[in-house]
Formats: C-alpha cells, structure tokens, sequence
C-alpha cells in the first residue's frame, strides 16, 4: 500500500458530453479523482459508464467539455502538440483491444523503438536499443529474435499485451492507465499479465489507474476503488472498505451479481 | 445413476488447415451427461472448447473433420450418419449449440420472430405463422422474455437480451442437450446472471435434458455446472464434480488453474494468483507424451515417453498423469 503523501494527479469536476439536443449524452459527469504518487486505483464500472472516457480525458486524448486537471499540482496545459509529448512522458496507457490502439502496419520492432525515442535515445548506438528493447522483451518473457519482423496481428492477445508491457517498460512513465487490459485475454494468461504489470510498477515505481468492469480483479490489484455508474462516481475508498462493506446500492449489485466460490451466488435476485 | 442423455465415446476430430496440415483439437475425448445433469468444459484459450463443442454436433464440414469416435444421444449414435440427415433430424431437436459469439452473428434485417420461423420451418414446413408464434410466445413467457421482443430487430435489443434470444431460438424445437460455448463471457455481470438463471430455468423445467456448458472463467463454472471437465491442448486431463474440481484438483494444470481464480471475496487481496509459466504445445505436432509436460514443475523423464492414460479415482472422477493421487496430494502439500 502506498504511503497517501503526494499527489500526483488530480481531477475537478471533469465532464464529457457527445453530441446535442436529443442525442446528448453525458459520458462523464462531474467527477472527482485524487490520485497519490504510487498507489494503484481501480475505476470500476459496467459497459457504458464511462470509463474509457474519462481515461482518454485523463491521458489528454479528448478534451473535457468542462473541469480541470492537475498533474504534479500544476494545473495541465496541453493546448500545443509539444506540451502533450511532454505530457505523454509522464502519462501513458495500455487499451483493452491492444490492435485497435496501434498502427498495426507498424513492425514490432518498430512500436519498440518508437518508445526508445521517446525517452531521448534516439542518438543510441543502434546495438544500445536492441540491448534495450531486448531487455524490455525478456522483461515480459517475449524473445525478441522472434519478434523481429513481425506485425502486431501477428502474436495471440496475451503476447500482445506483454508487447504492451515491454512498451511501458521502456517508457517508465509516472502514471500508467491499464483500461481492460485482461479481459480480453484467458483467466489463465490473466494471473500472467497481472504478474508482469505489478512486478513493473514495484520496480519503477509508477502510479497505476487500473480500469475494469471486473471487480474482483480491481479488489486484487488496487489500494482505492472508484465505482462508476452512468459518467459517475457513487463510492470510493480503500478496496477493503469499498468491497468488503459497500455502502452504495449500485456496488452492493455490482458484487452480488458476481459469481464466486465461498458464497451462494443467488439467482433469484435477477 | 440416471438415465444418460449424452455419451461420447473416444472422439477425435482434427482440422485440416489451408496448408493441408492436420491440427488436433480434440483427441480422444470421451464424457457422459445424465439426465438433468449439465457438464462444464474448462481450459485456456486454444486447448479446443470449442471446437469440441462443434464435434459434438456429429456435424462436419470443412476444415474440420470427423476421425473416430460415437457420439450417441438418448441411446442413438449419430456419429455415423450422412451430414444431411445429421442437419435434419439431429440439429436443434436432439442437440443444439449456442456459438461462441453468436449474438453478434445474428442478421441484422430480421426480426426475431423471422429466425425462429425459419428454424421451426426447416423441421417442419407444415407448421402455420400463427403456431409458431404461439410457440414462441409460450416458451419466451417461459424464461421471463417479453413477447414483444418476437416483432424487434436484432439491434433494438441490449447484449443480455440479445443473447437471452438468441438462447430461446435456439432451444425452440425442445433440444435434448444444449451445448453454450461462452454464452455470457462478453456481458456485463448483471446481465451475465439472467442469462445464467435462464439457462437453470430451461433445465429445471425440463425443457432441454442436458446442458455442456464452456467457459474459462472457473467461479461461473462451479456456480453453474453439476460436473466440471478441463481441458488442455485437446485432451481432457481432469473430470470430477464442480466442487472437486475447484477445490481439490488432482492434475497439475488443473491445480494451477485454480491458482488463476478472481472473486471479490475476503481473502482473494492475500492470496496470491499462481500463473503458469510458459504457452500449450502446438497442436499441430504435439509432443509424444504429457502435452503438458513443458509446463509442469513435477515432471520426470517418463512423462515425456508415450502418451499418458486416464487414471480413474472414485466414481466419475479421473485425471491423466503419471503421478498417483498420493503422490500428487503430497507435492501439493510441500508447495
Ligand atoms: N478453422 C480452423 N482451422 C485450423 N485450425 C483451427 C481452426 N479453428 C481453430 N483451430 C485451432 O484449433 C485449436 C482449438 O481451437 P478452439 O477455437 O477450439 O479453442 P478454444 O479453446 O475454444 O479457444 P478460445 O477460448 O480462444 O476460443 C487451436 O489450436 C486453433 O488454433
Ligand atoms: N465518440 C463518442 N460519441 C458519442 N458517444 C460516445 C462516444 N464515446 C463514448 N460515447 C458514449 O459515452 C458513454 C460512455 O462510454 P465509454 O467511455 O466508452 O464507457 P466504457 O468504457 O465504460 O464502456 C456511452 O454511453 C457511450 O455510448
Ligand atoms: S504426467 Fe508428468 S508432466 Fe504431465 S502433469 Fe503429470 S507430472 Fe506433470
Ligand atoms: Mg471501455
Ligand atoms: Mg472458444
């Protein structure tokens, strides 16, 4: 559990509305978020909540209709395209669907690459980066002599999501937004991609947003839980508090409609 | 012991891919489901859920191709007939198969009642618009769907509805067995849970014998089935019931699925997930002996020298590897 002392990221009042007049909808709805320096906090919510919304908000992919954010106390300007890449230094994202968020014409060793230069090394010797981006692979248990020359369509989901990973890895970003990054992917290759995300967090020390509709998962992996229904947020709290006594009906539903293995699941509550 | 409804004896099927290489995805398998029993097909992504699921059917067509193996239903073998009589008088009566994906797979322009006139027609040409929305009506009533959903496309409807139809369409002709590959993998948990209740509501009214049901997600498994296989690499490795098969499995990959289990219950934060190390074999050569074998921290040499047989414990329950029952209980007890 991360010591509460610095705030890394913040949100006031963050609001996304699509569309107008009867095709309005509001996405995100007037929410607060106060993330701490190396904590791991999970948005929880069903489809249509608006959790990959308020994580393209957050990353500085969309724009807020209104509200402000504060990265490092500061509040964020990321009008320019120079100060987003400054931005995306700090803050950097692993999707659901790893193929959607990629150009996937792009070679693997290409995606690695790209991450080299992010950080500035694009003046490296070129076997100082295959060094890199093959320590970057071995991280996530990939060889990178096999990757070379690939396409991303080419590798099964859980490799692509390690691929992800060593991405990251290479990036060493302050915060990371992990939105659904198991559920496409097996239970059985999920326990594997969990692993290889917190090793990297404890190693590098980032602070995670972790995204899921899954809530057993945000209770393994995270210190606070947010609950997320219809653009906002109806709790919040340490995980054990959050899941182990929910207040609100709406996480109190969300928890008993999940199967598990001690408890009865009832059936006659739908 | 009940009457049983579903034996499967040995089957093996394969695909043959575009460069005429042969995959084994399903390797001597063999199951039993008795009446007003369901069974729950475990495994990871690839070991051959589903194409398990499709074998099942006793209906082929390429890539996928019938090798040996009796697949009989209610005391008939169908593994032998003609795939056209198997499409007649087989598919949707005796046994019928929910996709994985399905839902997405509807055709957008017709209206639910439209599906259903066609399954109904197919086996029946005799049968009036008017008995078989009668029909329709009856059984939707029956799983608690709104009859007014029959008149609504396919995309008026949210994905539970969606899938909760595309169950009723295709269980209209009172199927003996149902197989449901994923059926509620893709749906919010809610939504998850009606489709689950609407399958137990088929079954305790009669209305389908047997259910096999497929997911990789364990805690909706022992929730829904009676018994519980898993699967790996194309052969079954574990049998037993739910609850041995979550709490006190025997193979080693069993064990270490269960390793993988998320729930959001007291315990879950300290207990820490055990993943296993390294990827199945490629089914397109797989090893000699144990396909599991790479994988595994108990093996010896023997593992890796012929391919490895059932073991048979207690009654319904069976495991393949070398080791004893003994023996296994033991490594797990030292970790
Ligand atoms: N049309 C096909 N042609 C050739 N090989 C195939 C075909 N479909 C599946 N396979 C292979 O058969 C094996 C089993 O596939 P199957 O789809 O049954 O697995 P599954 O357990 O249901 O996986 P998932 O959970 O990802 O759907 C895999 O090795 C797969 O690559
Ligand atoms: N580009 C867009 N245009 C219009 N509506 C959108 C757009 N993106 C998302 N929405 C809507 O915003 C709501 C929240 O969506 P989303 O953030 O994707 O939720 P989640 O990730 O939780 O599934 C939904 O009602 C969705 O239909
Ligand atoms: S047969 Fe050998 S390799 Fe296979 S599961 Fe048993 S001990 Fe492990
Ligand atoms: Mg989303
Ligand atoms: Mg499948």
């Amino acid at each position: 559990m991360a010591k509460r002392e610095q705030i890394c990221l913040e949100a006031r009042g963050l609001t996304k509305v699509f569309g107008f007049g009867r095709n309005k909808t509001v996405a995100v709805d007037h929410v607060d978020l106060t993330l701490y320096e190396g904590e791991v906090v999970s948005i929880v919510g069903e489809s249509g909540s608006g959790k990959t919304t308020l994580a393209k908000i957050l990353l500085g992919l969309i724009n807020e209709t209104e509200g402000e954010v504060y990265f490092q106390g500061q509040k964020r300007d990321i009008r320019s395209y120079r100060q987003k890449q400054e931005y995306w230094k700090n803050i950097q994202a692993i999707f659901q669907d790893p193929f959607s968020s990629y150009n996937i014409f792009n070679k693997i060793d290409s995606v690695l690459l790209d991450c080299i230069h992010m950080r500035g090394g694009r003046r490296l010797p070129y076997e100082k980066k295959v060094e890199l981006m093959a320590e970057a692979c071995r991280f996530v248990n990939l060889k990178f002599e096999e990757l070379t020359n690939k396409y991303p369509f080419e590798l099964s989901g859980g490799q692509m999501q390690r691929l992800m990973i060593a991405r990251i890895f290479l990036l060493k970003p302050r915060i990371l937004v992990a939105d659904e990054p198991t559920s496409m992917i097996d239970a059985c290759s999920r326990a594997t991609i969990l692993d290889m995300l917190m090793q990297l967090r404890n190693e590098i020390g980032m602070t995670v947003i972790f995204i899921t509709h899954d809530i057993g998962l945000a209770y393994y992996v995270s210190d606070t839980v947010y609950i997320m229904e219809r653009g906002r947020f109806v709790e919040s709290g340490s995980a054990d508090k959050v899941i182990l006594t929910p207040s609100h009906p709406y996480t109190k539903r969300l928890i008993s409609d999940v199967p598990k293995i001690y408890e009865e699941w009832d059936l006659s509550t739908v | 012991m009940g009457k049983v409804i579903l034996e499967v004896r040995e089957l093996t099927t394969k695909y043959v891919t575009r460069f005429r290489e042969d995959v084994y995805a399903v390797d001597h398998v063999s199951l039993k489901v008795e009446e007003g029993k369901s069974l729950g097909i475990a495994g990871e992504s690839g070991c051959g859920k589903s194409t398990l699921a499709l074998s099942l059917m006793g209906y082929y067509f390429p890539p996928l191709h019938y090798i040996s193996g009796d697949i009989i239903i209610d005391g008939k073998n169908i593994s032998g007939m003609k795939p056209d009589d198997v499409r007649k008088s087989i598919l949707g009566r005796e046994i019928a198969y929910i996709p994985q994906a399905a839902m997405n797979a509807l055709n957008p322009t017709q209206k639910v009642i439209h599906f259903i006139e066609d399954v109904v027609q197919a086996h029946d040409p005799t049968k009036s618009k008017k008995d078989i929305y009668e029909m329709a009506r009856a059984l939707f009533e029956s799983v608690g769907l709104p009859a007014s959903v029959l008149q609504k496309y396919p995309v008026e409807l949210s994905g539970g509805m969606k899938q909760r139809t595309v169950i009723a369409v295709a269980v209209i002709l009172g199927p003996k067995v149902l197989i449901a590959d994923e059926p509620s993998s893709a749906l919010d948990v809610t939504s998850q849970k009606m489709v689950i209740k609407m399958l137990r509501d088929l079954m305790e009214s009669g209305f389908i014998k047997a259910m096999i049901f497929i997911t990789h997600e364990l805690p909706l498994l022992y929730n829904v089935t009676d018994d519980i296989m898993v699967m790996y690499a194309g052969q079954i490795v574990e049998k037993g019931t739910a609850r041995e098969a979550v709490f006190d499995p025997l193979h080693p990959y069993a064990k270490g699925l269960m390793g993988s289990i998320i729930v959001p219950e007291e315990g879950l934060r300290s207990a820490k997930l055990t993943a296993i190390p390294g990827v199945p074999p490629n089914l397109k050569k797989p090893p000699a002996g144990c396909r599991f074998a790479d994988r595994c921290k108990y093996v010896r040499p023997e593992c890796r020298v012929t391919s490895i047989a059932m073991r048979e414990v207690g009654e319904g329950r069976m495991y393949r590897c070398v080791m004893s029952e003994k023996e296994l209980r033991e490594a797990y007890q030292n970790g």
